[in-house]
């Protein structure tokens, strides 16, 4: 198999569904010439057209809403939003509109779009371009959230997304875009809700999502040094969740580290500590739930302060080696 | 023309006694509502449209079944004019498996794909950027297929609608951007919350042709929904209409209308009720004698009480309906 980037294996995923259906097409802010802020679209122009790769103004509010227009009367719109931070201008949208219009309507329409947008820290940008927000989506019925991690992850979740029959929220992150990984070439299919084991181990079970995935992998290789086996689970779509793999391991390890980016307080690591928590996963736990999460600060721009901000693999060590060592 | 009203979608005779007895069943069904609501047999709230049936109807009277509409919050008339059944809209109201929606959307939110009304909207201003869409739709699979785009005053001060207007005008998307102008957005007066004396300048800086226009005459609003249709058919891209109209009723149900006179309220009651006004149209024109034109109030009267005899018959949605269409399979 042959390896490549994340970013190229979206670019993939977007054009072989395009190539195979009409009536998917892509509108963002400069996905055309520029090919996006992060080059996911690049050359993509030039084999599809301007109708198709369809280049939009800064209006967040009206992108989202034609691609919801677009979704009920026939077609299968994806839309680039530049960084998810922007998702507060489009929130109407997504929250009101593409989210409830299949059940307001008794079903008898459907809203197949896909919202792909870059979340997370780590390049500097700042308060207003680094938050990761995916947990304001998955909070509301009817949307799909999915954070793929990997470049084999991102592929086959994004095929699976433009096929869903639902608006899904297809949450990058701009620190995978430069990971590379062995991705079939064609099409596959990654199916939504299905968790993956990316290590297995026996002592802790660490539940990891989007970016935290490579930390952990990193903290797993010293922690394996020192003797300490954690299981690495990631759970790749955040709704629909996949439970079961979540609560199998943490019974087989007996013990739970939750990491994610976005902040700590009512983020999406307190569901996934809930869950554990209330599930039978709970009676075979040795050790209470730890969670790492983002400081519950905006992001910062000095890098210092900005690593400071969301777990680092250092921080993912010493939780892992306090919990082993609190017998 | 050789109509004996003449007007630019040719709309004959019968087409017109349509239109009239549209704006019949609008309102009575807007006061059937009205009356319910009254008595505590419908939840929820509801806005109502009286006053306001030849901006409804006269733009909806120029598509065509195949064409798409995106109605507002006050939107019963908008979703009449394009043909929803109006037996599955009052059993939606009534919350009825049988209603447009099977109980599931109420008042705010009443759609029906398959006559190409895409939903009405509870969020002021929501519908544009979806008409936008369907507009595109249009576009990419290049079908002949239009947009009208129903909306308020009010959402003119909406950022949606801004966007939306720039995004079909540059794009020249066959949308028809329908101000339904009367006068308050609930209590705020528009003259008010815009500087502009019509809200159709607004239009003309994204670069679209933009007209106001007599709501509440109904070949005004043939006339210039037709202009505009034709214009987006051709591929020339959007256009803004204001209609300049009045609601009757307050903004929902619980509204004392502290914020406008009675005087006013009267003044556009007695002088530009836009049913009586076409009824002595179609009257002077020789279509309708007097008795006929009773008629068709007296027929619109017996499909309203159609409709609520439809509404009762129906079923309630059993509590294992609340899981049921969360997502699409």
């Amino acid at each position: 198999m042959r390896e490549i980037t994340y970013t190229e294996a979206i670019r993939e995923a977007l054009s072989e569904a395009m190539r195979e259906d009409e009536s998917v097409f892509i509108m963002g802010e400069d996905i055309g010439v520029y090919g996006g802020a992060f080059g996911v679209t690049r050359g993509m122009l030039e084999e599809f057209g301007p109708e198709r790769i369809r280049l939009t103004p800064i209006s967040e509010s009206a992108i989202a809403g034609a691609a919801v227009g677009a979704a009920i009367t026939g077609m299968r719109p994806v839309f680039e939003l530049q960084f998810s931070d922007f998702i507060t201008i489009a929130l109407d949208q997504i929250v009101n509109q593409a989210a409830k219009i299949h059940y307001m309507y008794g079903g008898n329409v459907t809203i197949p779009l896909v919202m792909r947008t870059p979340g997370g820290s780590g390049t500097g940008a700042a308060a207003q371009h680094s938050q990761s927000l995916e947990n304001w989506t998955a909070h509301i019925p009817g949307l799909i959230v999915i954070q793929p991690s990997t470049a084999y992850d991102a592929k086959g979740l994004l095929h699976s997304a433009i096929a869903n029959n639902n608006p899904v929220m297809f949450y990058e992150h701009k620190l995978c875009y430069r990971t590379k990984g062995d991705v079939p070439e064609g099409k596959y299919f990654i199916p939504i809700g299905v968790a993956d084991i990316k290590r297995s181990g026996k002592d802790i079970s660490v539940i990891a999502t989007s970016y935290m995935v490579h930390k952990a992998l990193e903290a797993a290789e010293i922690l394996a040094k020192e003797g300490i086996d954690i299981e690495i689970v990631d759970p790749r779509t955040l709704v629909p969740l996949d439970k079961k793999t979540i609560i199998d391991s943490v019974k087989k390890t007996g013990r739970a580290l939750v990491v994610t980016e976005a902040v700590k307080r009512s983020g999406f690591s307190s569901e996934l500590a809930a869950v554990i928590s209330e599930e039978e996963s709970f009676d075979y736990l040795d050790h209470p739930i730890v969670r790492l999460a983002g400081a519950e600060t905006p992001i910062p721009y000095e890098p210092n302060l900005e690593k400071l901000a969301v777990p680092q693999v250092n921080d993912i060590v010493e939780a892992c080696r306090k919990i082993m060592a609190a017998k | 023309m050789s109509e004996r009203i003449p007007n630019k979608a040719h709309l004959d005779d019968a087409a017109l006694i349509e239109a009239f007895s549209k704006m019949w069943i609008i309102r009575q069904f807007e006061e059937k509502v009205d009356y319910f609501f009254a008595k505590g047999m419908i939840h929820g709230t509801t806005h109502l449209c009286v006053g306001e049936e030849a901006a409804a109807v006269g733009s909806g009277a120029v598509l065509r079944k195949s064409d798409w509409m995106a109605a507002t919050h006050r939107g019963h008339g908008q979703t009449i004019a394009k043909g929803t059944d109006i037996n599955k809209m009052m059993a939606e109201l009534f919350g009825k498996t049988s209603g447009t929606n099977k109980g599931k959307g109420g008042s705010m939110h009443i759609a029906e794909i398959e006559t190409g009304n895409l939903g009405a909207n509870g969020v002021v201003g929501g519908g544009y950027p979806i008409a936008v869409g369907a507009a595109l739709t249009a576009r990419l699979k290049k079908t002949d297929q239009v947009c009208l785009c129903h909306a308020g005053d009010g959402s003119t001060n909406e950022g949606s609608f801004h966007e939306s207007l720039n995004m079909a005008s540059i794009w020249n998307l066959p949308v028809i951007f329908f101000i339904e102008n009367n006068q308050y957005g609930m209590s705020g007066p528009i003259k008010e919350m815009a500087k502009v004396k019509d809200l159709s300048i607004r239009g003309v800086s994204y670069g679209m042709p933009s007209i106001t226009i007599d709501g509440n005459n109904l070949i005004e609003v043939i006339n210039a929904t037709y202009d505009a249709v034709e214009r987006a058919r051709k591929g020339e891209g959007p256009t803004l209409i204001e209609a300049k109209t009045y609601r009757w009723k307050g903004h929902s149900k619980s509204d004392a209308k502290k914020y406008r006179t009675r005087e006013e309220e009267e003044m556009w009651r007695s002088q530009r009720d836009p049913i009586a006004n076409f009824r002595k149209q179609l009257i002077e024109a020789g279509i309708l004698t007097d008795a006929q034109a009773d008629e068709i109030q007296v027929k619109a009267t017996q499909a309203i009480e159609a409709a609520v005899a439809f509404a009762e018959a129906g079923e309630k949605p059993t509590a294992d309906q609340l899981f049921v269409d969360v997502y699409a399979d």
